[in-house]
């Protein structure tokens, strides 16, 4: 066979894609990696028996959200993720962390960080690696247990990505010196008061059974209103005080924001534009959870910010709900 | 300067500081409510700290490797589409192994990601809950790759265009689907025995060497490149599903004879499956890289005993399945070809008899069985074929309530007598292929009196299309099936001798040939 | 006693790593297939960081192994400097 040059057969594909990609695009024409990747591909019907671990269930089924769908496809990631792109994006994402790291570690620019902003680092930050583990158990839930492919790929993403910042926030933690930045950060997780109203909150998440409410309240809520604070506004603090070490060191983390805002946006925007039920029911959710999540940053915000904290929270809710507004949710 | 200290710490330490330490026992919501799963199936555990964390990936190692896998794959996935490298592989035939492949396999890779999803999600401890996420990922990762691989083929070959609808309703993909339900719709630790030991620790190899090693024996660059760079990922995979056994088996000795029965249960419906595999390796692939017989021989006998003769230590024995498949691996690719021989009217697959050539290969490696039980088949077959009456059974199958395979493997003891089991259940009368399959029934025919079995479901009117009418006087049951199934009648289905893919095969050799 | 064993792609990377095996396990035994390469070593099978960095005339990483890997059998035992399968038995 080696001898035989194939390259020169010129011939004609009976098909250009497969029958459940054709009947989505309306014809038989070749279709993108994202999308032969994404659609039908979870399995809709005759499955074989019912989960001994939530019987009252099908294997998939639509009604694990009051969210309804006339087509659970219209929830499409933007991004267009499949694995090989996903994976692309967060290599070049972590290439640019590592250099970072290795930067700030071998110039030994820890030395020269102002003491008083290495302790709002290691106090704000390093607890958020928790924060980012309960993000990772609840969308590990959106992964598992919610209705159609092209919502669950972008969710385990989403999953996977904030094991990732929890371990970004761990390495912080470890490159700022010492473990045991790490062992106080998680004593106060655990008793520190101005924690506690957030550890009670992302608790309480983890047992919410409305799987499209919990993809709402981890994604849109509680990142829309945390990353704002402690990426953005406390960053900036601490380089106006200290330089841009930390901005440095976080980096990961605001970059991803964007990007994974752009799946969150999508997702919620086109749910909230197929009825009024669905929008009505967003918008209480994204109330009820957005209120909370305001009141149990606020104690953490103050550790970061002093006494412009207040001013701060008031306008990263307020910029919440202008970003809550654009995508059709009357909040 | 204690900013030193990270250069310290050791992958170990590194990897608990980066997984267990973010974990906390919950206190404003009750452990066992946010973790409602890991209990109810008996098994005990009373420190998930003893965990051992196998590989320490974190995720910043993990997209930078992945991404470099994935990279090397489209590459080389581009290059052989773009250069026809269908037009490469050894026989149009082969090809077949392909379509059975995207039948059943991206299906499977698809349940295991929302099944390690699930897991991802309920396991208490990081340690493991880290683990299932990441092969939830690497799944994810399989079906895609697989369905870009063979995504090429669908274009120039029959058979391939609608998997994603027939996965749920062709009848022989109800034994991969039940296959999967099942492990889904367990408890997790079950599932960890179904899928992450006895699937991927065990039975891994025989899957992944016939089709890789066969794909490259074979010419297929597409599914030689994605099958050896999704065991790269396997390697972690199978080393998540031995320390989960370990750890259940270390934790409390309660555990053990739970521990076996999902053993003795998971073999028994995964060589079920894999039979299916030795049909591929004796009879589907034109060049062939070994016989069922060895394959078991060597990566189930042989390197199941250094696991077993391990595990003997938390007094595990070896699993049932071992006595049952050693008569049955003389047996099973036999008798499932000529199963889906007879019933390849109703198969998105090309069937066939084997040449002349072929079946001396199979006699000298079936010396006790081929040319006794099933060579005299094959040449009465090939006799009515060459009078122009080409066998097609019309018959709907007997169905295993179990494993979902037509009765049609043997008596352990007498290779001429179709196995038959029985059992009444609420006055229900339900049929087994095994032993196996039976007990399996019997200790949870709560569970299995929910199968969906495909020759049911026709005979209830369940698998025809909206507006069929089955009490028309002249209502072609096969008909009306194949079209809810989607199948092209005369394209998809029949012999491989006269076939669109054989004509079309050899044109396009013909043309790379000649100016 | 069991064999403990290891499989990689074939390539560049793995030529030398399987290299490093047969120098760090006398006993290995080297089995190469169509695009596959198989080393079984009986009871115990290490890889070794230094020996690998030595042969490639690079530093390498033990976690870059999971770029090659096909298949292994035994229990594993991962540290910065050495990769180890093995059975108790």
């Amino acid at each position: 066979m080696s001898t035989i040059d194939l390259r020169t057969v010129s011939i004609t594909p009976l098909r250009q894609t497969f029958d459940h990609l054709a009947k989505r695009m309306g014809g038989d024409k070749p279709a993108s990696r994202y999308q032969e990747a994404t659609f039908d591909i979870q399995p809709v019907e005759n499955f074989q028996y019912r989960p001994t671990w939530a019987p009252e269930f099908e294997i998939f089924d639509a009604s694990r959200s009051a969210i309804k769908m006339q087509d659970w496809y219209a929830l499409k990631d933007p991004r267009q993720f499949y694995y090989g792109t996903y994976t692309l994006a967060r290599a070049r994402m972590q290439d640019t962390a590592e250099a970072d790291f290795e930067f700030v570690e071998s110039r030994g620019l820890f030395d020269l960080y102002p003491a008083e902003c290495r302790e709002i680092a290691l106090k704000f930050y390093l607890p958020l690696r928790h924060v980012a583990w309960a993000a990772n158990i609840n969308n590990s839930a959106v992964a598992a247990y919610c209705y159609g492919n092209s919502f669950a790929q972008p969710a385990l993403f989403a999953c996977m990505d904030q094991l990732g910042i929890a371990q970004y926030l761990t390495r912080l933690g470890i490159a700022f010196g010492d473990t045991d930045a790490l062992a106080s950060a998680k004593k106060a997780w655990l008793e520190g008061p101005e924690w506690q109203d957030l550890r009670r909150l992302t608790e309480n998440s983890m047992v919410v059974e409305d799987v499209f409410e919990l993809f709402l309240a981890q994604n849109l809520v509680f990142d829309g209103l945390l990353f704002p604070l402690a990426y953005s506004h406390v960053e900036n603090a601490l380089t106006t005080r200290g330089g841009p070490l930390v901005s440095m060191l976080t980096r990961f983390q605001s970059e991803w924001f964007a990007d994974n805002g752009k799946w969150v946006d999508a997702t919620v925007k086109t749910a909230a534009a197929e009825s009024e039920d669905n929008k009505a029911l967003l918008a209480k959710w994204t109330c009820y959870w957005r209120d909370r999540m305001a009141a149990a940053l606020k104690p953490i915000a103050a550790l970061a910010l002093g006494d412009q904290a207040e001013g701060v929270m008031t306008e990263v809710v307020d910029q919440f709900n202008v970003r809550a507004r654009k995508l059709g949710l009357p909040v | 300067m204690d900013m030193k200290a990270n250069k310290k710490l050791g992958l170990k330490e590194r990897y608990a500081l980066m997984t267990r330490d973010l974990e906390w026992d919950t206190t404003y919501e009750p452990m066992d409510k946010v973790f409602p799963c890991t209990s109810y199936e008996g098994i005990k555990i009373h420190d998930w700290d003893k965990w051992q964390d196998p590989f320490r990936l974190t995720m910043d190692a993990y997209w930078k490797y992945q991404a470099e896998k994935e990279r090397k794959l489209y590459a080389i996935i581009d290059a052989f589409n773009q250069n026809n490298g269908h037009l490469g592989v050894t026989d149009a035939r082969y090809l077949n192994a392909v379509k059975l492949f995207i039948g059943a396999v991206p299906h499977l890779e698809y349940m295991a990601f929302r099944g390690f999803s699930h897991l991802g999600r309920q396991m208490v401890g990081a340690g493991p809950r880290v683990a299932c996420l990441m092969q939830a990922i690497d799944e994810l990762r399989h079906y895609q790759t697989q369905i870009h691989s063979i995504s090429n083929y669908n274009k120039y070959y029959n058979g391939m265009h609608d998997f994603a609808n027939q996965m749920s309703r062709v009848w022989y993909l109800s034994v991969t689907k039940s296959f999967f339900d099942d492990a889904y719709t367990s408890g997790p630790f079950e599932f960890m025995v179904a899928i992450g030991f006895s699937f991927e620790y065990v039975l891994t190899n025989l899957l992944f060497v016939p089709f890789i090693s066969g794909a490259a024996y074979n010419g297929d660059m597409a599914a030689m490149t994605f099958g050896f760079s999704a065991q790269s990922d396997e390697a972690r995979h199978m080393t998540l599903g031995l320390e989960c056994i370990k750890f259940m088996l270390e934790q409390d000795p309660d555990n053990l004879p739970i521990v076996q029965r999902w053993m003795d249960k998971w073999m028994h419906r995964g060589a079920r499956i894999l039979g299916v595999i030795g049909m591929m390796m004796d009879y589907m692939l034109p060049k062939r890289v070994m016989s069922w017989q060895e394959a078991w021989e060597a990566y189930y006998e042989q390197n199941g005993s250094a696991l077993f003769n391990d595990l003997a230590r938390y007094g595990i024995r070896p699993p049932k399945v071992g006595q049952l498949a050693a008569f049955e691996k003389e047996h099973i690719s036999h008798q499932l070809w000529a199963g889906f021989y007879q019933y390849g009217a109703l198969t998105s697959f090309h069937t066939w008899i084997p040449s002349d050539e072929e079946m001396d290969w199979l006699s000298s490696k079936y010396p006790n069985t081929f040319d006794k039980y099933y060579r005299p088949r094959w040449e009465y077959w090939k006799e009515e074929a060459k009078q122009g009456r080409r066998f097609y059974n019309k018959t709907l199958p007997m169905l295993c309530q179990t494993c979902q395979i037509p009765l049609l493997f043997t008596e352990p003891d007498d290779p001429t007598q179709i196995s038959y089991r029985d059992t009444e259940y609420k006055g229900e009368h339900y049929h087994f292929c095994s032993d196996g399959c039976k007990e399996i029934f019997e200790h949870e025919p709560e569970k299995y009196i929910q199968s969906w079995l495909p020759a049911h479901q026709i005979v209830q009117g369940n698998s025809f299309n909206p507006g069929t009418d089955p009490t028309a006087p002249d209502f072609d049951v096969v008909g009306a099936v194949f079209q809810h199934y989607n199948m092209q009648h005369g394209r998809d289905n029949l012999d491989f001798d006269g076939s669109e893919d054989q004509k079309n095969f050899a044109a396009w050799r013909a043309a790379a040939t000649k100016n | 006693m069991s064999n403990a064993f290891i499989a990689f792609q074939k390539n560049d990377e793995t030529r030398s790593i399987v290299e490093a095996i047969i120098a760090d396990n006398p006993n290995a035994i080297v089995n190469e297939q169509p695009g596959m390469v198989k080393v079984d070593v009986p009871g115990r099978l290490t890889i070794k960081r230094q020996t690998v960095s030595d042969l490639m005339g690079r530093d390498f990483d033990l976690q870059e192994l999971q770029i090659h890997l096909i298949t292994i059998s035994g229990h594993l035992d991962e540290t910065d400097d050495e990769f180890t399968l093995s059975w108790n038995s």
